[in-house]
């Protein structure tokens, strides 16, 4: 079967999967011959996640067309609810066993956040719909803050003030302690684990985004007003948009929980939010393949300026800006053009070759 | 007696709110944008009143002066290089954009000052006022704070309503094509726009360095955050707006902090915030626009 036959989505789809499988051997070639730094593969799990990140935060903002601040709020929702499971199984299940249901507890936690959420959020609209979820995002963190755990021969102990107050007799442990967080989980995530979260994540967005249901929400995004008049049921597809993005975000965090043996809640403020929504904004909103790019490329470049050590995150962030400038502002573009234009009078059969 | 020091407070640290807020709303309201950046001018500000105060050893007067000189120069600035060329632009570019200028301030300064806290020395030296014989106490701080907020918001409001450049001001927000018919310089009114903003900023900074004295890089950022609910708590792009929803948001964080949980008190704030928005959803004074087709 020839390639180009195929159905251009599907081919699109097919090339998306084939970089991040390159992209997968590429790493295992380098870590295979030693010459993967160690900062760099202690990266690789979070490169992971933030990639998942990039991916299901698309779906929300270039997909569903509305601004999220509080993308990190569902990671931590995710990362939190599977740290706790494998704390708590640990000793009792197998290894493989205590991380595919972490995983799937994780999602399913911030996908039933992502409907509580959703419900009041989606009411809204525009900048006022970005600020409540950026609100949400940091309930979730201070909550998760003063928020402790602990589990004893009588069973499970809540409490929102402190440890002492969890009422722990002789056997007991605490799992969840405030702000210092969970600690103790099996450091049972891989690349490889990643890579295949990826392509689960890449299957499950892509199908929504070209399926009819995706057709329903980006019609919801281009106008909202005219998608209601023919009918489409539009606090339905921006709730599957946003509870599907919010689920995603949790297994990212669920995955990323068991890279690290601590867990804390401070790690998933509103700048890890706005972080993965620089990915997406670098990578093309709406554009599926230019996340996952965006998101392991901005991941690796502070890593990369390491030699630069003090300047590194200035360099991102001039990298940022002239980024943004030279991609979106009307003289840049004009100036781009005439460029290109230039290029092709010199090979004029360029686009017939 | 407790009760009203705590209000006291809240409404001290509200007014600082208020004021940064006032910036934020007025950038929105002209250029339609979230000024992500505005959070780390007032950081900015409060290291060069530092800098000029207890290293160069100059008077309060001065490092407040030069505050408000540099910060303003830098607004102007980064309108000019990094948004100016993207005013055509969807206004998530703008937006990522001003998250960049954030990134790029916060790190100049750490570059510059190093990450280790600097202790502001206050820049007011007033005596504490003592009423009902010592059971309540305001600080010089407190009550400067809370005059020098109310001073700045009676003259914003007085400079937009009499002049003619404040109805300039109002025009842009209200619509930039037709105001530039009416023979409105646009640029120019936006550029003064993120003078004003800058320049309330750097007051904003040395007030709050002043009341809370550790400044780091990151110092900006969460006044930042919380002066941008308070944007949009009193309806983003309304001046009157911003001033309650600073000094509501204020005092629901003294308050909550004094009588629930100081963990759980920006959790209050941003719950408050959520509930004003479900009822009112463009906030307490925000316009409420009707949809057309």
């Amino acid at each position: 079967m020839k390639i180009r036959s195929l159905n251009p989505n599907f081919r699109r789809r097919l090339v998306t999967y084939g970089i991040v499988a390159a992209a997968f051997v590429f790493i295992q070639i380098l870590s295979g011959a030693g010459l993967l730094t160690n900062s760099l593969s202690g990266q690789l799990v979070p490169i992971c996640a933030y990639v998942i990140m990039a991916v299901s935060l698309n779906l929300t903002v270039g997909i569903l067309g509305e601004l999220s601040l509080g993308h990190a709020g569902f990671m931590s929702v995710g990362a939190f609810t599977g740290a706790f499971l494998s704390v708590c199984c640990k000793d009792v299940l197998p290894g493989w066993l205590t991380l595919t249901l972490a995983l799937l507890a994780g999602t399913a936690a911030a996908a039933l956040v992502g409907v509580l959420i959703g419900i009041p959020v989606l009411r809204l609209q525009g900048d006022y719909l970005a600020i409540v979820t950026l609100a949400f995002g940091e309930i979730i963190k201070n909550l998760l803050n003063s928020f402790y755990i602990g589990r004893d021969s009588a069973g499970f102990h809540l409490s929102f003030k402190d440890a002492l107050s969890l009422g722990l007799d002789d056997t007991g442990e605490v799992i969840i302690n405030g702000a210092q967080g969970v600690t103790g989980m099996p450091r049972s995530a891989s690349f490889t684990l990643g890579i295949v979260l990826i392509l689960v994540t890449l299957f499950v967005v892509q199908n929504l985004v070209d399926s009819r249901t995706g057709r329903a929400i980006m019609s919801i995004r281009d106008n909202r007003i005219a998608a209601e008049s023919v009918g489409i049921n539009v606090t339905r597809y921006k709730m599957i948009a946003f509870t599907v993005s919010a689920a995603l975000a949790g297994l990212a965090g669920a995955m990323y929980a068991h890279n690290f043996s601590t867990l804390v809640a401070r790690k998933f403020d509103y700048n890890t939010s706005i972080l993965v929504l620089v990915f997406i904004v670098v990578g093309g909103l709406g554009n599926i393949r230019g996340s996952v790019i965006a998101a392991a490329a901005l991941t690796v470049l502070p890593e990369l300026l390491r030699g630069f050590s003090d300047y590194r995150m200035l360099v991102y962030a001039v990298v940022l800006i002239v980024m943004m400038l030279f991609n979106q502002s009307p003289q840049f573009a004009a100036w781009r053009q005439k460029l290109a234009a230039k290029f092709r009078r010199r090979r004029p059969n360029r686009k017939e070759a | 007696m407790q009760f009203l020091s705590y209000l006291v407070n809240g409404i001290s640290l509200g007014s600082i709110y208020a004021v940064i807020a006032l910036g934020y709303t007025m950038v929105y309201g002209i250029a339609r944008m979230l000024n992500f950046a505005h959070g780390d001018v007032i950081m900015v500000g409060g290291y060069i009143a530092f800098t000029v105060m207890t290293t160069m050893g100059m008077p309060a007067l001065a490092g407040i002066c030069a505050a408000v000189l540099v910060c303003t120069l830098l607004g102007v600035a980064i309108e000019r290089v990094a948004y100016k060329p993207l005013r055509e632009a969807p206004s998530l570019a703008v937006l990522i954009t001003a998250i960049g200028m954030s990134y790029l301030l916060q790190n100049l300064a750490l570059l510059v000052f190093g990450s280790a806290p600097k202790s502001f020395s206050s820049v007011i030296a007033l005596q504490p006022l003592r009423l009902f014989d010592g059971a309540l106490i305001i600080t010089g701080e407190t009550l400067t704070t809370i005059l020098a907020s109310a001073a700045i918001m009676a003259g914003l409001t007085l400079f937009v309503n009499k002049t003619k450049v404040g109805h300039a001001m109002l025009a842009v927000s209200e619509d930039r094509g037709a105001a530039q018919l009416m023979g409105i310089n646009v640029n120019a009114t936006i550029s003064l726009t993120f003078a004003i903003g800058s320049a309330l900023a750097a007051v904003a900074g040395v007030l709050l360095c002043s009341a809370y004295p550790s400044l780091t890089p990151t110092t900006g950022a969460m006044p930042g955050i919380k002066a941008f609910v308070a944007a949009v708590f009193g309806g983003i792009g309304s001046i009157p707006g911003a001033m309650l929803g600073g000094v509501l948001l204020g005092v629901i964080q003294s308050l909550s902090t004094a009588y629930i949980s100081s963990q759980m008190a920006d959790a209050i704030v941003f719950g408050v915030l959520i509930i004003v928005l479900l009822v009112r959803p463009t906030g307490i004074l925000g316009k409420q626009t009707r949809e057309k087709v």
